[in-house]
């Protein structure tokens, strides 16, 4: 701690010193994004699937989506990260290096290989942070289905459209669309949590700024820093998915002007 | 097989419990082609759910229904859709999608399950929208149609399918009485163009001159048939008489 | 990953984790929620602008930012404020007082979950009451109650009903968060399980069994509330 004096330009230097590391800082900014977009993607196409089983699956279908969310909204984030990245990971990479040098391997490739595949941290970021939010997707998705009027379903049905036809062209439309909302909340607490994957080794926000503090000693500075980052991109994304919302509103259809703030 | 007489639709011995209870009990009719039959009776009494069961909507416990002669219940999964096709169904709160536009709602099953390219399926859309009197609406939402407009919307949306038979289930008793003449205008020309309907309502008189043949259902039963002079003579002393006096005192006409 | 008899020695040595986990969870919780009563109260409650637009910038900044990011601030960088501001306290005569900023690991995982949980409660605790029709007031003041009476009998008891799913599942999170107190060296559920794990090497199984560990307390929690709601709920009173 080099700076005693209570002064302006010991802020100034602070941030002359912290200039030059700028550009790796908001490099992080990029992981970030590419990491929850990757995220909130795998998210979307899992909870929906899940949430079009719970409400219009068989019942072993809704159960098992219950499990599922019973277990990855019960468990924390940090340890389902190193479940994954130091537990689950290394199992998988033992059971794909055992393949590659396989009797299998040897007949489909013609040689047994000495693979060391690895799974990166960005992988098991995403895989985690996808997971889990493929778990509260699914409620939303679910809630918003629920919301559509059976009546719809039925009068889909009774033009000839199978089961899947009526959920993909007449519920999911409106489905999402009511879902956007609860979407961009999704969105700023998925971008919150992806602050964790710092203790795997992921090069985003947190990891940058944490490195540049523990190097110059400033971390009230990068540390403020970084929390202007992460509320610049909450306010953002929020903005963007309600002018999302807007252009894709719908006469009477969800027409109340929250904006998931 | 090209006999006068031949039916279009015919419905053997349909029975159907939810929750427990019995909602039809063995219920058989037929159809004709360009015939219009009405079911008459008290709420509750299984109308709504003959309706559905014929659709395949519920699938009935036991009985069949038979398309052109052909077994609903002997049909997979894959033809029960298009089963469903060939029927149509007026729902009484109408079940418009609410994301699309009047135009979209017709065409949305054109497209999808015929297959037709979007203009084809937005050009025949038109075509119906204009049959029911709505050709200026095409591009409004539901939330900005009257009852009347919507239902006749939904209609549209039925004939679209160019179905064999339609289902109509009380097509007018969610409306405002002032709107509940121009759906019904649309059902008598349908009538008249010889579609083959049934038709739950509550319209006692628009069903005496329509139909030749009213049912009367309660407690999930068929109690009579008949010609509606017949059946609705004040002399017949029959309980489909007795419903529509009832409802005749209640609502005052 | 099952192997019984190691799940079976892991269950004791985590108990002291879980522990020091609740340690941290239950006073947290509770200064979270009276935090998020008065803030949410003040926000929700038509107080004039000067009280309420510093608790909006508290609620939006502890919103708005990670947890992580937060836990770091408060441990890594208030020290570093406490440098800056040691000359100009001791200036004034309270030479000791920079010491404040030098928070434990265990007080500053306390504090910054009672801070960002109570931004959370705040919201739902305002939104329950902004959510009561003005009409109930208008009678309220009809049938001759005074401010006081019509907050105790009438605002109190609806909101409190329209807010708890919320704050309930607040709570849920913040037992789920309450494991970022690992970041900060703060040797809880989490961080035991980790010690646990680099010298077994055992990392799937171990997490596994703090996953567990977790899990049983967010499902006791959930469990609690939904008793609550229910026995509270008032037919027609939707949750708003």
């Amino acid at each position: 701690m080099s700076s005693a004096s209570f002064s302006l330009s010991g802020l100034l230097s602070s941030f002359s010193e912290a200039w030059p590391t700028i550009g790796y800082l908001l490099g992080g900014a990029g992981t970030t994004c590419i990491l929850i977009l990757a995220a909130m993607l795998i998210g979307l196409v899992m909870g929906t699937v899940m949430a079009s089983g719970q409400v219009y699956g068989p019942p072993w279908a809704g159960r098992l989506v219950d499990l599922y969310v019973w277990f990855f909204r019960g468990v924390p984030i940090l340890v389902l990260m190193f479940l994954f990245h130091f537990g689950l990971a290394g199992l998988l990479e033992t059971a794909a290096a055992d393949l590659a040098r396989s009797d299998l391997a040897a007949r489909l490739f013609g040689a047994r290989l000495n693979l060391r595949p690895r799974v990166s941290p960005f992988v098991s970021a995403v895989a985690v942070l996808g997971l889990c939010s493929a778990a509260y997707q699914s409620q939303i998705f679910r809630g918003a289905m629920q919301s559509i009027p059976v009546g719809q379903f039925r009068a889909a049905l009774a033009l000839g459209m199978s089961r899947r036809q009526a959920v993909a062209a007449v519920i999911l439309p409106q489905a999402l669309r009511l879902s956007i909302p609860a979407w961009s909340n999704e969105y700023s607490i998925l971008l919150k949590d992806s602050a964790i994957a710092y203790v795997v080794g992921v090069s985003e926000i947190m990891s940058r700024f944490k490195a540049v503090a523990s190097a110059t000693h400033r971390y009230l500075l990068l540390y403020v820093l970084a929390g202007l980052l992460y509320y610049l991109l909450t306010a953002i994304g929020v903005r963007l998915l309600d002018r999302l919302r807007r252009r894709v509103r719908t006469p009477g259809l969800g027409e109340s002007d929250a904006t998931g703030y | 097989m090209n006999a006068p007489a031949q039916p279009v639709l015919e419905v053997r011995n349909l029975s159907k419990s939810l929750g427990g209870k019995l909602i039809l009990d063995d219920v058989s009719l037929t159809l004709n082609k360009g015939e219009l039959k009405v079911l008459i009776g008290p709420s509750g009494g299984g109308k709504s759910t003959l309706l559905q069961c014929v659709h395949y909507l519920h699938r009935p416990d036991r009985g069949d229904v038979f398309l052109e002669g052909r077994s609903a219940a002997e049909m997979g999964r894959r033809n029960i859709c298009a089963f469903r096709q060939e029927i149509g169904m007026i729902f009484q709160d109408f079940n418009l999608f609410d994301h699309l536009d009047a135009e979209n709602n017709v065409a949305i099953a054109l497209r999808k399950v015929k297959g037709l390219a979007k203009a084809a399926a937005l050009a025949r859309a038109r075509a119906e929208l204009d049959r029911v009197g709505l050709a200026d609406k095409a591009d409004l939402f539901p939330a900005q149609l009257s009852g009347g407009q919507k239902q006749r919307v939904s209609i549209a949306r039925a004939l679209a399918m160019d179905p064999k038979v339609m289902l109509l289930d009380e097509p007018t008793s969610a409306l405002d009485p002032d709107l509940i003449g121009e759906v019904l205008n649309v059902v008598a020309d349908l009538a008249r163009g010889g579609m083959t309907m049934l038709m739950a309502t509550h319209q006692i008189g628009f069903a005496r001159r329509l139909t030749r043949e009213i049912i009367f259902m309660e407690n999930g039963r068929i109690i009579e048939t008949g010609r509606p002079d017949d059946l609705l003579a004040p002399a017949s002393e029959s309980r489909a008489a007795a419903f529509c006096a009832k409802l005749t005192e209640l609502l005052g006409h | 990953m099952f192997d019984l008899a190691y799940y079976q020695t892991l269950w004791p040595r985590l108990f002291s984790g879980f522990w020091l986990s609740l340690s941290t969870i239950i006073p947290a919780a509770l200064a979270g929620l009276a935090i998020g009563v008065v803030v949410g109260t003040v926000r929700g409650a038509m107080f004039p602008r000067f009280l309420v637009a510093p608790l909006n910038a508290y609620v939006s900044l502890f919103r708005g930012t990670a947890l992580v990011v937060q836990l770091f601030v408060c441990y890594y960088g208030l020290p570093q404020l406490a440098m800056w501001l040691k000359p100009f306290f001791a200036a004034r005569g309270l030479p000791e007082l920079w010491r404040i900023f030098y928070l434990s690991p265990y007080a500053a995982s306390v504090l910054i979950f009672a801070l960002c949980s109570g931004a959370y409660h705040s919201e739902y605790i305002r939104g329950a009451i902004l959510s009561i029709k003005k009409g109930q007031f208008a009678a309220a003041r009809a049938l001759g109650f005074t401010q006081a009476q019509t907050f105790w009998n009438i605002i109190v008891p609806q909101a409190a009903r329209r807010a708890w799913p919320g704050c309930g599942n607040e709570i849920v999170y913040l037992i789920k968060y309450s494991s970022l107190a690992y970041i900060v060296t703060f040797k809880e559920l989490t961080g035991t399980a980790m010690t646990l794990a680099n010298s077994s090497f055992r990392y799937a199984e171990t997490f596994f069994a703090a996953g567990l560990y977790y899990l049983f307390m967010t499902t006791l929690a959930a469990w609690i509330m939904r008793r609550l709601e229910k026995a509270y709920a008032v037919p027609g009173f939707g949750r708003g």
